[in-house]
Order: structure tokens, then C-alpha cells, then sequence
């Protein structure tokens, strides 16, 4: 069988090369990449889906409903675990749900079925998930600092804690709170990554187990049934990706509600 | 020890990290089948609580694969 190389999808290519910005030092490609590209279609099917399903009747058709429905899980999100001052964050909390979810399931998506018209999956890049953690916890910082003061220090000391084991409690959950932005990053690409990199090496399956059976003959036909058991894996996987997808574009938006709740509510009850 | 040997055997033992996420899952979804079966109405309240709880463990088995990954791919 040939060397089966599952990492070969996620190449970042150039799709038009636009000048390199010097900021400060730093130099920025300001190309667009595949990444950006399906960023960009990903943040325009969201504007064009959210603004077709924006009507008003009373009886809602099927995309209003989506629509609606889509609104209704992230209002129940943030109200039941901000409370009453949910309504500030929710397009926040929106807008991270709608454009990881869009991101993780268009990167499913292939025109007819071409190799090269596939989509790219920009939340399988350490970048892309980084950066949304990162926003994320800097808005927590922030939040906190802002309705807090200084005593945000106290989401540190948790209460009803005996004296002489506070200060080693203090430093593991200061630990634990700087590990939030790493456990989001990695907890977005690792699912991403892991699951387009089954479905290359299943589908590599198929394709190198026909071509052994169809090519040496004989006996070797028999290969062709795990080849087509391989085939039905890829099509299972496939449908648990979708299931995925959509999964982790919630768990982020959760633990984005959870983070913004400890310092919102910091010290009393919703 | 040849380098991608090493490499190799330092991914598989990476994977054993992904026992622990196996084992967290199973006792999770068992518990919420048992109040499920005891509380059938109340299930569907808690379903959310089963997703995030779900998501949560699986990500440190994730977090193993990465491992795993960051041992075979990154070049030194």
C-alpha cells in the first residue's frame, strides 16, 4: 500500500497573493489563503443566512424556523448560565457559536465531489481556534477588571476554604484559569484534526485496498469486502463529523457563557 | 534508538491517555441512562448538561492525540 499521508489536506495554499504589511516589525502576509477564503464564506453564508430568515410571520416557514431555533438554543445558553445580564453577551456568545459551527461544516463540504474543489476547515489550524480562545478569555479579563476591580483576584480564593491549604488552592486555580485559553484552543482543533484525519486515513482504506484487489486478481478479490466496510465507515464518520461539528461550536459557546458567569457573577448567585 | 523509532513508539504510548477519556465517557452516558430509566420526563432537561459533559471529557483524550501528533510531525 502506498504511504498514506493524512496531513497533506491541511497545506495551507496562497489563493491570491496580496503584499506583505510590516506592522511594527512584524511582517503580515496579507494574502488570502484557503483559510481565509472559507472564513470569508463561512462570515458571508452566516450574514446572507441570518438575513433570509429574519422574517417576521406568525407562522414561521422552515428557514425562519432554523433561524429562530438557532437564536432560541444561544438565548437558553446564556440566560440559564449568566442569569438576568445574559442579554449583554449573547452577541458575543452568538456570534461564536454561528461562525464555528458554519466553519466546522462547511469544512465538510466537496463540489461534485471534486478533490480540488474541496472545502478547507479553518478551525483545524492552531490560528484560527487560538484566536478565539484568546479573544474569548481576554473578553473574561476584561468583564472581569471592568464590573470587578480589583476584586476580580477574588475568583482565586474560593470561600469556605480552611486557612492552611489557601495558598496552595490560590496557585492551582490561578494554574487552572491561564490553562482556559489552552484546553479551549486545543479542545476545538484537536476534534477538527482528528476527525478529517480518520476520514482521510478510511478513505485511503478504500481506495488502496480496490486498487489491491481489482489490480493483482484472484484470491485478492476478497479484499474488495473490506474495502466497501471501509467504504461504509468513511460514510458513518462522515455523519459523526456533522454531529461534531456542531457539538463543538456549542461546548465552546458554553464554557464561553460559564467563564463570562464566574466573573459576572463573581462573589454572589445569578 | 533510530530517531523515527522513538518517534513511533513515543506516539503509541501518547495514545494510552485516551483510556482515561474512554473510561470518563462510559461511566457519564451510564449515569445518565440510569436517571434517565429511573426519570424518564426529566431526561430531556438534562440532555444539554449530557452534551457539555460529554464534549468536556473527550477533549483530554483529544488533548493525548495531540500529543501524539506534536511527537510524530514536529520537526526539531
Amino acid at each position: 500500500m502506498a504511504a498514506i499521508d493524512p496531513l497533506h489536506q491541511f497545506a495551507i495554499e496562497r489563493m491570491v497573493t496580496l503584499p506583505t504589511v510590516n506592522l511594527g516589525g512584524v511582517a503580515i502576509d496579507l494574502s488570502i489563503t484557503n483559510s481565509v477564503a472559507a472564513m470569508m464564506i463561512a462570515a458571508v453564508a452566516i450574514c446572507v443566512f441570518f438575513a433570509l430568515s429574519a422574517k417576521g410571520q406568525v407562522v414561521p416557514g422552515r428557514l425562519q424556523t432554523a433561524g429562530e431555533s438557532i437564536y432560541g438554543l444561544v438565548d437558553g445558553l446564556t440566560s440559564s448560565m449568566i442569569g438576568h445580564e445574559g442579554k449583554k453577551y449573547f452577541p458575543f456568545v452568538f456570534t461564536l457559536f454561528t461562525f464555528i459551527m458554519f466553519m466546522n461544516l462547511f469544512g465538510l463540504m466537496n463540489l461534485l465531489g471534486l478533490e480540488h474543489l474541496r472545502m478547507f476547515t479553518p478551525t483545524s489550524q492552531v490560528a484560527v481556534t487560538g484566536a478565539l480562545a484568546l479573544i474569548t478569555i481576554g473578553l473574561v479579563i476584561i468583564v472581569g477588571f471592568a464590573k470587578n476591580g480589583l476584586g476580580f483576584f477574588k475568583l482565586f480564593v474560593p470561600s469556605g476554604v480552611p486557612v492552611f491549604i489557601l495558598p496552595f488552592l490560590v496557585v492551582i486555580e490561578v494554574i487552572s484559569f491561564l490553562v482556559r485559553p489552552i484546553t479551549l484552543t486545543l479542545r476545538l482543533f484537536g476534534n477538527m484534526l482528528g476527525g478529517h484525519v480518520v476520514l482521510a486515513i478510511f478513505g485511503s482504506f478504500v481506495a488502496a485496498l480496490g486498487a489491491f484487489a481489482l489490480s493483482t486478481g484472484g484470491a485478492a478479490y476478497a479484499a474488495l469486502i473490506p474495502s466497501a466496510l471501509s467504504f461504509f465507515m468513511v460514510v458513518a464518520l462522515t455523519a459523526l463529523e456533522f454531529i461534531v461539528g456542531f457539538l463543538q461550536a456549542f461546548v465552546f459557546a458554553a464554557l464561553a457563557c460559564v467563564y463570562l458567569n464566574d466573573v459576572v457573577n463573581l462573589g454572589h448567585g445569578h | 534508538m533510530d530517531v523515527t523509532a522513538a518517534k513511533y513508539i513515543g506516539a503509541g504510548l501518547a495514545m494510552l491517555g485516551m483510556i482515561g477519556a474512554g473510561i470518563g465517557l462510559g461511566i457519564l452516558f451510564g449515569n445518565y441512562l440510569n436517571g434517565a430509566l429511573r426519570n424518564p420526563s426529566a431526561a430531556a432537561g438534562e440532555r444539554p448538561m449530557l452534551f457539555l459533559g460529554m464534549a468536556l471529557t473527550e477533549a483530554l483524550g483529544i488533548f493525548a492525540l495531540v500529543i501524539a501528533f506534536i511527537i510524530l510531525f514536529v520537526k526539531v
